[in-house]
C-alpha cells in the first residue's frame, strides 16, 4: 500500500473525517466514539465546558496523540503515518506558549517561514497581527495578547490549507480581536478549513460554520447556527433590577419565569403580544424599568448552557 | 504541488536543508543570548585557564601549568557547552511546549536533532578557538602533538555531551535538568583532574573521575596533545557513555511538557 495515497474511504470535499474516535487517559476517556466531519473550507466552531475533549481531539487531528479506538483522516490522511505530508499543509495555534521565550517575534516568524516551501511574507503577517513595534521583544516579555497573536501568525505562516485555531481571542482586547477575526475571515474566503475551538460563544456566533458542541468526550449537538438554534423552544428574555418578586410575576403571566443570573430573567413562551403588555403592565405597576428585551429564538448561548447545564452545575 | 479552493498553487515540499541551517542558526542565537549561558561556555573555561595558568596554586604535576591546563579546560567547555548548556535550553524549550509546536511544523526530528549539533559544533569551534589563542599567544603554549586527533576527540566529546544533555532534558523535568546539570558540572570540575593533578584526590574518586566523560575527555586530550597518541581507554569509556546516552534518550526522550 503506497503510503503517501490518501484514503479511498474519505469522501471528496471532507477535510477532516473523525470515525468513532475514543482516546483515554489512565482510563478516563477524554473522547468517547467521537465522530465528526469537516468539509473543505469550512470553519467548524468546537465548543464545550473546559475538559470536554476538544483539545485531544485538536491533537488528535495534529497527530500528536494515537487514537484507543477509531480513525481521523485529515485531508485523506492518516496524521500520525503521514505527518510529513500534512505538516506542510496544516497550521496550529497552541492556546499558551510553543515559543522560546528568549526570542523575538521577528526572528520567530522568519525561522517557521524556512520551513515551507512557499510561505507568506514574514513582514507582512508581523504587521497585520500588530506585533511591529514588538519585533525585537523577547516572547517571554511579551502581553498575554501579543503572544496570541504571535501564536497565530505562526499558525498561518505556511499557507496552510487547514488551520487549527485554539482559543485564538481569549484575552485580546476589543481592537486584536476583531482585527483577529478579521484575518480568519480572510482565510474563510480563500477557502481554507479552520477548526476552532472556543468557549466565546459569539466568536462562534460570528465565525463558525457550524458549530459542534462536546461535552465528556461526546458529540451532543451539531448543526448550523441556525438549526441548532431553531431547534430551541420560543422564548422571552430581559434584563431588569434583581430580585423581582417571581412567583407574583408568573401569575401575571400565566406562565413560568426565572432568573438564571442576577438581573437576567427568562420568561418560558412565545413572544405573544399580549404577554409583552403583560409584562410591561406588571413592571410599570411596580416603577421597575426593564432594559434590554430580547424575544425569539435563542442565542447560541442558551443552546450551549442547556446542553452542557450538568457541567457547569457540578463546576467548582 | 496542492491547490487552494481559491485555485492558488503553492508547493508543498519541505526545504529541508534551509529549515535545518535556519534552526541552527536559531538555537545558536539562542545559545549566546543568555548571559548565564554564556558565562559557563566561555568564562568558566577561559577563567580557569588564564587564573590557573597564572597564579600557580594547584598541584599540576611536574609539568608547566598550561600544558597540563589546555586538555582540561578543552574538556570543560566541551561538557560546558554539550551538556549544561544543551540540557538546560532543551529542558525548557520543553517545558514551554517549544519541542511540542515545532513538531506540528514541517521540520523534522531528525533535523532538529542536527540543528542542535551543529549549533554545538560552531559554538564549541569558538570556544576552542579562543582557548588556544589564549594558550598560545598569551601563555606561551605549544602542544606536543596530536593536531589532527585532538580536534577529533574534541568532536566525539561534543557528540557525547550533547547526547548526554540531551538526554537529561527529555527525562526530567527542567527545574532538576537545571539543578542536575549544574551540580554535576560542578562535581566534574572537582574529581575529573581538570583544573588539578587527579592525583592529589583520593583513589576511588581520581578513579571515578576518569571514567566520567569530562576525566575521560580530558585524559584522551591530554595524551593526544602531549604527542603520547590515542589514549584507547579514555576514548572507549567517551564512546561508552555517547552509545548510552543516544540509546536510551532515543528511547526515552518526552518531547512534550
Amino acid at each position: 500500500m503506497p503510503e503517501a495515497a490518501p484514503d479511498a474511504a474519505a469522501a471528496p470535499g471532507t477535510a477532516i473525517a473523525i470515525r468513532g474516535l475514543t482516546k483515554r487517559y489512565d482510563r478516563v476517556a477524554a473522547v468517547a466514539g467521537l465522530d465528526l466531519e469537516v468539509a473543505i473550507g469550512e470553519t467548524l466552531a468546537l465548543l464545550g465546558p473546559n475538559g470536554a475533549g476538544k483539545t485531544t481531539t485538536v491533537e488528535c487531528c495534529m497527530g500528536y496523540r494515537i487514537p484507543d479506538e477509531g480513525t481521523v483522516r485529515v485531508l485523506g490522511h492518516d496524521p500520525r503515518r503521514d505527518r510529513a505530508l500534512l505538516a506542510p499543509r496544516t497550521g496550529l495555534m497552541l492556546q499558551e506558549g510553543g515559543v522560546y521565550p528568549h526570542a523575538f517575534p521577528e526572528e520567530v516568524l522568519r525561522l517557521f517561514a524556512a520551513y515551507y516551501r512557499a510561505p507568506r511574507d514574514p513582514e507582512e503577517l508581523l504587521q497585520r497581527v500588530g506585533l511591529t513595534g514588538s519585533r525585537r521583544t523577547r516572547f517571554r516579555d511579551l502581553s498575554g495578547g501579543q503572544k496570541q497573536r504571535l501564536s497565530l501568525a505562526l499558525a498561518l505562516i505556511g499557507r496552510p490549507e487547514v488551520v487549527y485555531l485554539d482559543e485564538p481571542t481569549t484575552g485580546l482586547d476589543v481592537a486584536a480581536r476583531r482585527s483577529t477575526w478579521e484575518l480568519i475571515e480572510e482565510l474563510q474566503a480563500d477557502g481554507v478549513t479552520v477548526v476552532l475551538t472556543t468557549h466565546l460563544l459569539d466568536e462562534a456566533e460570528q465565525l463558525a460554520d457550524r458549530v459542534a458542541i462536546i461535552d465528556r468526550g461526546r458529540l451532543i449537538a451539531q448543526g448550523t447556527l441556525a438549526e441548532l438554534t431553531r431547534a430551541e423552544h420560543p422564548r422571552v428574555t430581559f434584563v431588569a433590577r434583581p430580585g423581582l418578586e417571581l412567583a407574583s410575576l408568573s401569575a401575571a403571566l400565566a406562565v413560568p419565569v426565572t432568573e438564571p443570573s442576577a438581573g437576567q430573567y427568562l420568561v418560558d413562551a412565545d413572544n405573544e403580544p399580549e404577554l409583552l403588555v403583560r409584562l410591561s403592565r406588571w413592571l410599570a405597576d411596580r416603577g421597575e424599568r426593564i432594559e434590554d428585551l430580547h424575544t425569539g429564538t435563542s442565542s447560541l448561548e442558551d443552546v450551549f448552557l442547556r446542553l452542557t447545564a450538568d457541567d457547569i452545575e457540578v463546576a467548582p | 504541488m496542492t491547490r487552494t479552493a481559491s485555485g492558488t498553487e503553492v508547493p508543498r515540499t519541505t526545504p529541508i536543508v534551509r529549515a535545518t541551517l535556519a534552526q541552527a542558526a536559531m538555537e545558536l542565537r539562542l545559545l549566546v543570548r543568555s548571559a548565564e549561558s554564556l558565562l559557563v561556555t566561555l568564562g568558566i573555561p577561559l577563567g580557569v585557564l588564564v587564573f590557573f595558568s597564572v597564579v600557580d596554586v594547584l598541584p599540576t604535576g611536574g609539568e608547566a601549568p598550561v600544558d597540563f591546563l589546555v586538555p582540561g579546560v578543552l574538556a570543560i567547555s566541551v561538557v560546558a557547552t554539550g551538556l549544561v548548556a544543551v540540557a538546560i535550553q532543551t529542558a525548557f524549550e520543553r517545558k514551554y511546549a517549544v519541542l511540542k509546536r515545532l513538531g506540528g511544523t514541517p521540520l523534522t526530528r531528525g533535523a532538529f536533532l542536527v540543528a542542535k549539533g551543529l549549533s554545538v559544533a560552531a559554538l564549541l569551534l569558538v570556544q576552542t578557538v579562543l582557548v588556544v589563542v589564549v594558550a598560545v599567544v598569551g601563555l606561551g603554549w605549544q602542544p606536543g602533538g596530536g593536531l589532527l586527533l585532538a580536534p577529533l576527540l574534541v568532536l566525539l566529546g561534543a557528540l557525547t555531551s550533547t547526547a548526554l544533555g540531551l538526554l537529561l532534558a527529555g527525562t526530567l523535568r527542567a527545574e532538576a535538568t537545571l539543578a542536575a546539570t549544574n551540580g554535576l558540572f560542578l562535581v566534574l570540575l572537582v574529581i575529573s583532574g581538570v583544573t588539578f593533578e587527579a592525583e592529589a584526590l583520593p583513589a576511588p574518586l581520581a578513579a571515578l573521575g576518569a571514567l566520567l566523560p569530562m576525566g575521560a575527555l580530558r585524559n584522551a586530550l591530554d595524551s593526544a596533545l602531549s604527542g603520547e597518541g590515542l589514549a584507547v581507554e579514555a576514548t572507549l569509556v567517551l564512546v561508552a557513555w555517547g552509545l548510552v546516552a543516544v540509546v536510551v534518550g532515543s528511547r526515552r526522550f518526552r518531547w512534550e511538557p
